[in-house]
């Protein structure tokens, strides 16, 4: 018999399965469950989209393409960038189309990180960047952003978790979990700080899009900051496309040179009707965007209300599409909150604790769903409250 | 007004306290923009959707294109109001069709019901050259509203 535990590295057998995924499997075999835990958009992709899919795979030679991507499409892209923040890649030299905002996180890890470099998790945060910083090579060092901000990152927060060994920041605006945004001027400290360092930011901004009242600023747009950012994004969240794996990356040319390499080895190209259509995602769809995001507004400002009312204090989250309701008013853990809450009213959500320490004592509520559907789901958990407080008494 | 009316044609029955979550406004103030979009006429009633496979297995439904002569002066509004005047009309629409002009929905009890309401009652009234009746067999959504089941959530990655 062959021996796994000897064949399988021991970095990999380290590293912990998805916190977001524990709760899925278990509701996955519940009857009469409803969710509020997924992370991708409810609409189907804009029918322009799929048509321009269409149109590939009835014209076209479905064929591997250019290792960073489609011409047209990396023009496109540059174009957005600099339309939004003023800010000019070279579509040759510094952008790379990647499956998925996710391969372009890896990409930087692996471009940037030696055996020991630290790498700055700014939490709570979705849960790959801690498994992906270790797999690189490199050492996740925790920085817990606090409700008292709205869950914004200052300076304070990881100045002291600064070494000599600190290669990157993660910068996770607008958050996920938590629904954060940072303005230029939670930026510009960040920014005056990292000037005078070798220190490479990371920012993950895959929900840009998806703001309420005000407009997404990038930290790319403060001086001096774009030679030290590679800037993550990608069409899944904006353009309702999780399906067809299609993110990008860009950075200034030294970076890009290097981390095309491992993009060129390890996954050759994007998908080819995935790139052509989302030409046309950005050529032709902001119209569509904003409807959606106008529709999520109305959920958005439905739950954080509902959870207020409900005695779950709920901090007005400005970006993505979750709430993060704080439930330390029920006394238990994140954790035993949302089992109990599965299990006795049937409601799917993702504890806290799944994206990072400073998460415990709050539930990540998505509204990527209907209002029918929040509002049923509202009404369980209202009930669910209730018997809390009855069994309190 | 166009939010407001948007979750209202998806739920007409939501609380105003809901409602008001939903606009960023007080329940109070939501209360009063409903009253408003019904005095104007914006709104002109609310009803409600219903699965007749659960509530009543033999109601008819069936959609009668009608070719009609138009009117001096009023054009196919007289016609129209004519028809619009019977119980068993659920609904009646101008098309730009060149094959036929109203488009009449009719309900009735059974297939008899219906076949005689369109022979006696539309096919005869002055100005109606012809008639012809699709009778439904399923209705699978409804004012944005799914009859038939929802499509599974398959979601739950992310």
């Amino acid at each position: 018999m062959i021996d796994y535990d000897k064949v399988l590295s021991d970095k990999i057998r380290s590293i912990k399965p998805s916190g977001i995924r524990k709760f899925f499997d278990i509701a996955g075999t519940m009857e009469g469950v409803i969710s509020l835990g997924v992370g991708e958009p409810d609409f189907n992709t804009p029918w322009a989209i799929r048509k321009a899919a269409i149109q590939v795979l009835e014209r076209k030679h479905i064929i591997y393409g250019p290792n960073k991507g489609l011409a047209p499409l990396r023009n496109a892209i540059s174009q957005t960038i600099e339309k939004k923040h003023g800010v000019k890649y070279s579509p040759d030299k510094e952008i790379i189309v990647t499956v998925g905002g996710s391969e372009a996180i890896d990409l930087a890890l692996r471009g940037l990180l030696d055996p020991g470099d630290e790498v700055l998790v700014v939490e709570p945060c979705f849960v790959c960047y801690a498994p992906l910083v270790e797999l690189a090579g490199g050492v996740p060092v925790s920085v817990p952003t606090r409700i008292e901000n709205n869950f914004k990152l200052t300076l304070e927060d990881f100045r002291d978790k600064v070494t000599e060994r600190t290669k990157l920041l993660i910068l996770p605006f607008p958050n996920n979990p938590t629904g954060a945004v940072m303005t230029k001027e939670d930026l510009e400290p960040i920014a005056d700080f990292l000037r005078d360092t070798n220190i490479m930011v990371l920012s993950d901004e895959i929900y840009s899009e998806l703001t309420y009242g005000r407009k997404h600023f990038s930290i790319i747009e403060l001086e001096g900051m774009r030679e030290r950012t590679i800037y993550v994004n990608g069409f899944s969240k904006a353009y309702a496309m999780t399906g067809w794996r299609l993110g990008y990356v860009t950075a200034p040319e030294p970076v890009i040179t290097q981390i095309s390499k491992i993009h060129q080895y390890g996954i050759m190209c994007s998908p080819f009707i995935s790139q052509n259509a989302a030409v046309e995602a950005l050529s032709s769809c902001d119209a569509e965007v904003s409807k959606m995001v106008d529709e999520y507004n109305i959920r958005r400002r439905y739950l954080v209300g509902e959870f207020n009312r409900l005695g779950l204090t709920c901090f007005n989250p400005e970006g993505a599409f979750y709430v993060f309701p704080c439930i330390k008013s029920t006394g238990l853990s994140s954790e035993d909150f949302c089992e109990r809450l599965l299990f006795e009213e049937k409601v799917a959500t993702v504890p806290g604790s799944a994206f990072g320490e400073s998460g415990e004592g709050y539930i990540r509520i998505s509204y990527a769903y209907s209002l029918k559907h929040l509002m049923e789901a509202i009404s369980r958990i209202e009930k669910f409250l209730k018997k809390l407080e009855a069994e309190k008494s | 007004m166009k939010d407001i009316v948007k979750i209202l044609q998806q739920n007409a029955r939501i609380s105003n306290t809901a409602l008001g979550e939903m606009l960023g406004i007080s329940a109070e103030a939501a209360a009063a923009e409903i009253e408003k979009l019904e005095k104007s006429g914006v709104i002109k009633g609310y009803s409600v959707i219903v699965d007749d496979d659960l509530y009543d297995k033999s109601t008819v439904y069936a959609t009668i294109e009608l070719k009609v002569t138009p009117q001096r002066d009023c054009g196919f509004d007289d016609i129209a109001k004519t028809i619009m005047m019977y119980d068993e009309v659920e609904s009646v629409s101008l098309m730009s069709s060149g094959a036929y002009d109203l488009a009449v929905e009719v309900k009735g009890d059974n297939l008899k019901d219906v076949a005689f309401f369109v022979s006696e009652r539309l096919a005869t009234i002055d100005g109606i050259l012809s008639t012809s009746t699709h009778f439904i067999l399923k209705k699978y959504k409804e004012k944005g509203i799914f009859i038939d089941s929802e499509e599974p959530d398959e979601r739950g990655l992310g």
